[in-house]
């Protein structure tokens, strides 16, 4: 932090890191539109979906609102490029095992899920301790978030359980998954100079206080579900302090490309 | 109340909710106020869910009506309180019902302060799968229900067979 950073630079950061989030994994979810397993599952992406979009809609605004000038929440969401990104590198990997960016396979509904369930049972912390933001504005969405975030903690766990506890192939998987994705949730605890400076001056929370409760989330889970905890272990990604992988590039290639392609139009 | 603010939450009182057009705005919760300011009437609508696709053509809707009324208004989007459930009322309840939706079970409102926040969400995930308790199938009125699936056609409901009746069901979840 350089010591000209105002409160106004560290919240704009700070609710950019929330909405990138938010979006990305709304982004990733929603391949599944057109695509899922069954129909309920189809809906039920498409609607947690909507509920992430929405999230990072409200908080794209309150950015755009500080941030004033030309920006809204369309060109922050649609005009910046992937190193101008500050969500956790974990919501922009594809939907499936470790594989480059241009590679094409099927996607793992099992990875979607496992991921979803680390992801919520994370914000559902978040958002319940941000409801005593000093940020009147933060303090509002997060209630809102809150409450749809609940409903994807209890889907994810829910079909986590049913992989887990189920056939010898969906709990292969299900292990599969985790075992990819858990080291990079060593990215929610890493350190980041913006989130430190939120927690300072009562906008944001020090998320490595939310640590204990999220491993009994987690725990509680993985026996329900009789899946093995995975190591978290090896590279910290640092996806929040704009160091990305691969994959995000293209995740934004697709959703950028028509907003690119004909900046300003109108409907 | 003036005469102006009268006839606004009169002509407002017929808007209802794309989705669910057997509730106008006011009984869903989501028109809050309607006041006089120095240059006209000023309307307060707080959102449903943050993705809702109905809620821009809800704020049409609301512009257009007071625009026809030719009140020189505002529409303002509050989001604290955040929307609940709760604002239902129980004539609400009964209108769901009919339209073959079981109504929310329960205040949110409650359920939220009884226990400290970890224990709160780990309490919430527990038992997942199963549904809330005693949602009631609209048709027979039969409690032996289940939850086939969390999200329905819309992200507010769920989607619960009657074990009775053999009736899917809507079921608008507490939120």
């Amino acid at each position: 932090m350089s010591a000209t950073t105002t409160t106004t630079d560290v919240t704009i950061d700070y609710l950019l890191h929330l909405a990138d989030n938010a979006v990305v994994l709304g982004q990733r979810n929603a391949e599944w539109c057109g695509h899922g397993p069954v129909i309920e599952e189809d809906l039920a992406m498409a609607n947690i979906s909507l509920d992430l979009i929405g999230q990072a809609r409200l908080l794209y605004q309150q950015t755009a609102a500080r941030m004033g000038g030309d920006v809204t929440e369309d060109t922050l969401a649609y005009f910046r490029d992937d190193t101008q990104f500050r969500n956790y590198t974990l919501l922009e990997l594809p939907h499936h095992g470790p594989l480059v960016g241009y590679a094409r396979t099927d996607r793992d509904y099992a990875t979607t899920i496992v991921r979803n369930f680390l992801y919520s049972a994370l914000m559902v912390l978040v958002w319940e301790a941000l409801q005593r933001s000093c940020d009147d504005e933060l303090a509002a969405i997060a209630a809102k978030s809150l409450k749809e975030t609940r409903y994807h903690l209890r889907h994810a766990r829910d079909w986590l359980v049913r992989m887990g506890d189920g056939t010898d192939e969906s709990h292969a998987r299900a292990q599969a998954a985790l075992d990819h994705l858990m080291p990079y949730t060593q990215e929610f605890w890493a350190d980041s100079p913006v989130e430190a400076a939120a927690a300072a001056f009562g906008l944001g929370v020090d998320v490595k206080t939310l640590r204990p409760a999220w491993d009994a989330i987690v725990d509680d889970a993985l026996a329900e579900a009789t899946l093995k905890r995975s190591a978290a272990t090896g590279y910290v990604t640092q996806g929040k302090n704009g160091l990305h992988s691969e994959h995000l590039g293209y995740l934004l290639a697709e959703m950028q490309c028509l907003a690119r392609a004909h900046p300003g139009a109108q409907w | 109340m003036s005469q102006t603010v009268e006839r606004v939450w009169a002509e407002l009182e017929r808007l209802s909710d794309p989705e669910i057009p057997v509730l106008s705005l006011r009984e869903m919760g989501i028109l809050r106020d309607v006041r006089e300011t120095a240059d006209g009437v000023e309307v307060v609508i707080t959102p449903t869910y943050s993705g809702c696709p109905a809620m821009a053509q809800i704020e049409d809707d609301v512009r257009q009506t007071l625009q026809s009324l030719g009140v020189p208004a505002r529409v303002v989007t509050r989001l604290a309180p955040a929307w609940t459930t709760d604002w239902m009322s129980e004539t609400a309840h009964e209108k769901l019902r009919a339209y073959g939706i079981a109504p929310p079970q329960g205040r949110c409102a409650e359920a939220a302060v009884a226990a400290p926040a970890a224990e709160r969400v780990l309490r919430f995930v527990r038992g997942a799968g199963q549904g809330a308790p005693g949602v009631a199938c609209p048709r027979c009125g039969s409690l032996h229900t289940v939850e086939t699936s969390h999200f329905g056609s819309t992200a507010c409901k769920a989607l619960y067979k009657c074990l009775d009746c053999q009736e899917p069901f809507d079921h608008f979840k507490p939120y």
